[in-house]
């Protein structure tokens, strides 16, 4: 499917303007909130103060009748509940009894003007019974009661995983040397300096339109539908381009619900625009996640086993943190042979707000763990950590320990790379420093997904849909429910199908993220667009061409198979002057075969992993990155400089080389944030401030993140080996280039000052405490002592494996219920 | 509630609006005037979204009141166009990858312009400083460091031409 690695390009590769780039340097994308609609009202929501409460009532009368309101709305108004995954429909609009963090929202007022709702706010009354908090995923599993939710695998445990893959006491008990490390990773957020917005409209025919800045339309109509007890034909959503969105526009959200039913109501247009605490309290940002590493080795460093514990601390609700628990562990094997693997994860709720996927979705964290703990491991053996891991990468078109089948892998080209470009060899540990700073290098390596082999819910449908219309003019559209939040969606739907017809990116015209016009796309998540949507467009555009070749073969009176399709022409390969222009070709094939139009879709690969739990992880292909990172270090002050870091990314095949090296920089900046300064902290206010567990820090003043004068030169360097897999052998760009960040910094750290930092972020107090330590630490001590249910037992395929659990209890099949995901729908009632 | 009726000047044209005293330039620009090119990110003066040219000068259009821009010259990214020509910074920003998401990018563009307006040949490290006040979460701002270096060549390149022409005549 994945068009000709063989054939000549002529968009492809080639560094270019993107199709929308106009547009964003003249103001002129319109944003959610730069909508506005005649007879708009605005949406203002009222939040929980307290962390953990039961809602005794509500007296909204007083709001009701302040000057300006329309509607207020309370739990009660938005029964149904939702959420992103089926598995975890815990979330209402607005709560209906209880509270669960500072922010959740507990009633809405829609008024004329933003101001008249902000005063109503005031005005309503809520009798809060309080509960007591949890603060963090130890509480949470020492802390049963009260439940924050009556679901779970255990009280305050949302999900509780375990995996054998072979028996790994056996293979650590033979192995030379065993090294077991504890890390922890502190939450952190997207902060995408776009506020989410949302605008709600009934249309003239009585349906319902949402705009909003979301990078999931799809999901977000089916929550909608859900929600609204709407059918889906009578919802539109489109989503408009997103200020940035990096996970955290992904979750189908509270307020998104909330302006729909207040449109439904008043019959008119209503606006929300969340303030930017809001926003943080929105979250669904990284997980903070406690790890422990038991990794044994050889000798010589190769890896026998490797045994990963995580603890993930999931705040207030599901979001997609079932999958963000199997992430934790399942990409763990796909860059060095571990022929025996140990995986077991828990994700606990707490009384903030939800945790849920950002950039690198669940893997950051172990990647983190693992690739410092190799560093130790290198150190401790006298091997060259480079080396060390270029001995045992994985082999390409193989599957690992867990099932994930690894086809390309450019890994060793991307460490090379990276250790030719800073002098590794030459200069580790020797870097003379005449300023007083000790200087250090780090490397450290990753892989990431291009694209989630399973879509959320349950389906056998096409991943990702591409349609086009062509016509007499030469005009070419494509649609796609694809969304562009900034990485180029757009300008890659361009490129696919201008490479193939042979028309300039420019002509095409783009139609995206719109529920009523494109066929569906999951959205932009998983790093999945660019390969699903990409493959889908491409083959909507091979069969246009197939459409057009016999009407243009027939005129010029040349066999379909010499023609090329290049230059806005087609012509006759042996005698290129023989041809016409690409309107005259599509007028030919409109005259034969009737109207023009064509579709492509493209659903991943099956995967070999059979076990429970094995959705998670598959890809059809994995890209790969390495770094080597360049700090200076002042022991005085603890200060760490970034001096320079040289990135290698496995890209596969780079479309538009400007926009990849974009997606590279733009990932190694939000790594350095996350690695140094950001940090989702929370403090409890005192008693007499009722104890509220809050955010530390909800602004962008406080929250830390990189200006100019933080982000040092960035050297990148992408490896192109084409994946049959990928558009014109393209991987993923968009996630992976952040995950080796964080470990190649730490590791430079102890290569400048001896110490290891076993936490993120990296902070100048830290630096300190380690160097004050007697082991030269700074990080966790220990891992919870927990219980564990059995684990799956899944043999590698190198001991006859079949991507099977030989203790897998079959599921009882039970008839989904109405209104359950996979089960008939609520019959709503019909809108006139 | 009473407004205030004024006269602003806006991209080089005068205009008249009305509006409640206390509203910001950003909220006058957006909701008044539906310039809507100029972005917020927090409304609290921390993210830069909002900058616009008082003046000349790059300013927090959310830190400042409709009533004080009054008798200034105000340019949004709405003006920055010369007709349908892009300026050369808004070209470099659409060719080198300056622009990912869009967001901060008219921020970045016209605080960008007021550098070079003062300064046509900035070292990296004076742009490096001159875009500081504005957050961009896409980029890592090295591709619009690039830009605006490139935009600076451009211009200077074209003044160049321009002087030549002229002598010439």
């Amino acid at each position: 499917m994945a068009e000709g690695s063989d054939r000549k390009l002529n968009v492809v590769g080639v560094p270019r303007r993107r199709v929308d780039g106009r547009a964003k340097v003249t103001g002129q994308t319109r944003f959610a909130d730069d909508l506005t609609l005649p007879r708009m009202l605005h949406c203002k929501m009222l939040r929980s103060r307290l962390p953990h409460a039961r809602i005794r009532g509500i007296d909204t009368a007083r709001a009701a009748a302040a000057p300006g309101v329309r509607l207020v709305l309370t739990g009660a108004d938005t029964p149904i509940p939702y959420g992103i995954l089926p598995v975890s429909q815990d979330e209402h609009a607005l709560c209906l009894d209880r509270v669960r963090f500072v922010g959740d929202p507990v009633a809405a007022v829609i008024a004329d003007s933003e101001e008249q709702a902000l005063a109503a706010l005031d005005l309503i009354a809520v009798d809060y019974e309080p509960l007591t908090t949890i603060a963090d995923s130890e509480q949470a599993l020492a802390t049963p009661e009260p439940r924050i939710h009556e679901y779970g695998d255990e009280a305050n445990v949302h999900k509780k995983v375990a995996f054998d893959f072979g028996d790994v006491d056996e293979a650590l008990a033979g192995a030379d040397r065993v090294f077991e490390d504890v890390f922890f990773y502190e939450g952190n957020t997207h902060l995408p300096i776009e506020q989410h917005a949302t605008l709600a409209a009934i249309d003239p025919d009585g349906k319902l339109t949402v705009w909003s800045a979301t990078q999931t339309p799809h999901y977000l109509h089916r929550a909608l539908t859900k929600a609204l007890a709407l059918p889906a034909a009578h919802i539109r959503v489109i989503a408009t381009p997103n200020g940035g969105g990096f996970g955290g526009k992904s979750d189908p959200f509270n307020h998104e619900i909330v302006v729909a039913k207040a449109a439904l109501v008043t019959g008119r247009p209503v606006k929300i625009c969340l303030t930017r605490e809001e926003v943080f309290y929105c979250h669904r940002g990284r997980h903070p996640v406690l790890m422990k590493f038991r990794t044994g080795v050889k000798n010589d460093g190769s890896i026998v086993a490797v045994h990963l514990d995580t603890l993930l601390d999931g705040g207030a609700y599901g979001s997609y943190g079932v999958a963000s628990t199997f992430y934790t562990g399942q990409l763990q094997t796909v860059t060095y042979k571990i022929p025996r693997y140990r995986f077991r994860g828990c994700r606990t709720f707490t009384n903030k707000p939800p945790c849920g996927p950002k950039r690198g979705h669940g893997t950051p964290q172990p990647r983190f763990g693992q690739e410092v703990q190799l560093d130790k491991i290198a150190v401790a053996l006298g091997i060259d950590p480079a080396q060390l891991r270029l001995q045992q990468l994985v082999e390409p078109a193989s599957l690992t320990a867990n099932y994930m089948r690894v086809n390309t892998i450019g890994l060793g080209e991307c460490i090379h790379q990276v250790v030719a470009g800073s002098g590794w060899k030459e200069r580790r540990g020797k870097i003379v420093s005449n300023d007083g700073m000790a200087r250090g290098l780090g490397l450290a390596c990753s892989a990431y997904l291009s694209g989630a082999g399973l879509p959320i819910y349950w389906n056998d449908l096409p991943q990702s849909g591409v349609q086009l219309k062509l016509d007499r003019s030469g005009g070419v559209t494509a649609f796609c429910g694809a969304t562009e939040i900034g990485q180029g969606s757009d300008d890659v739907l361009a490129l696919c199908v201008a490479e193939i017809l042979g028309v300039p990116p420019f002509d095409i015209r783009i139609i995206t993220g719109d529920t009523d016009l494109t066929p569906v796309d999951l959205g932009s998540y998983s790093s999945r667009v660019t390969l699903m949507m990409g493959n889908a467009a491409i083959e909507a555009a091979t069969r246009a061409r197939d459409l057009i070749a016999p009407a243009v073969a027939k005129k010029l009176g040349v066999p379909a198979g010499r023609l090329v399709f290049a230059e806005a022409r087609v012509f006759d390969s042996e005698d290129p002057e023989r041809g016409m222009t690409w309107q005259d070709a599509v007028i030919h094939g409109e005259a034969m075969h009737g109207t023009l139009g064509t579709t492509g879709s493209y659903k991943p690969p099956m995967s070999a992993a059979k076990y429970k739990g094995g959705g998670v992880g598959p890809t059809p292909t994995y890209s790969y990155s390495a770094s080597v990172i360049e700090v200076a270090v002042d022991r005085a002050t603890g200060w760490i400089e970034v001096v320079k870091v040289w990135i290698a990314h496995d890209i596969g095949r780079a479309l538009n080389p400007v926009l990849t090296r974009g997606q590279v920089e733009g990932g190694v900046y939000m790594a350095l944030g996350e690695a140094l300064m950001e940090e989702s902290a929370f403090r409890r206010l005192p008693p007499k401030l009722s104890g509220a567990l809050v955010h530390k820090m909800p602004s962008m003043l406080e929250y830390k993140s990189p200006t100019t004068f933080e982000m040092p030169p960035v050297e990148t360097f992408l490896v192109e080996q084409p994946d049959p897999r990928g558009p014109f052998g393209a991987k993923e760009v968009g996630q992976g280039p952040l995950l080796p960040v964080m470990p190649a910094l730490a590791n430079a750290v102890f290569d400048a000052i001896g110490v290891r930092i076993d936490e993120i972020p990296i902070t100048p107090e830290k630096i300190i405490r380690a160097l004050a330590a007697k082991d030269r630490r700074y990080g966790p001590s220990k891992f919870p002592e927990m219980t564990w249910p059995e684990a799956l037992k899944v043999a590698p395929p190198w001991e006859g494996g079949d991507g099977t659990a030989s203790n897998d209890k079959p599921k009882k099949p039970r008839m989904a219920r109405p209104g359950e995901e996979g089960g008939p729908p609520i019959r709503p009632e019909v809108r006139r | 509630m009473n407004k205030v009726h004024l006269q602003l000047r806006v991209n080089g044209e005068d205009v008249e609006v009305a509006f409640a005293p206390h509203k910001t330039l950003l909220e006058v620009l957006r909701e008044d005037l539906a310039l809507t090119g100029t972005k917020h990110g927090c409304e609290l003066g921390e993210c830069g979204a909002c900058a616009v040219l008082v003046d000349g000068k790059p300013m927090l259009s959310c830190l400042l009141l409709g009533l004080e821009a009054e008798g200034a010259e105000i340019r949004t990214i709405e003006g920055m166009a010369d007709g349908p020509t892009l300026h050369p910074l808004q070209a470099a920003f659409a060719d080198l990858g300056a622009a990912q998401c869009g967001y901060c990018t008219p921020a970045m563009l016209l605080t960008a312009q007021a550098l070079l307006d003062r300064n046509s040949l900035p070292s990296r490290v004076e742009i490096t400083a001159a875009l500081s006040g504005v957050l961009c979460r896409c980029t890592g701002y090295l591709q619009i460091f690039e830009a605006v270096e490139a935009a600076a060549q451009t211009m200077v390149q074209r003044s160049k031409e321009e002087a030549a022409g002229g002598r010439g005549e």
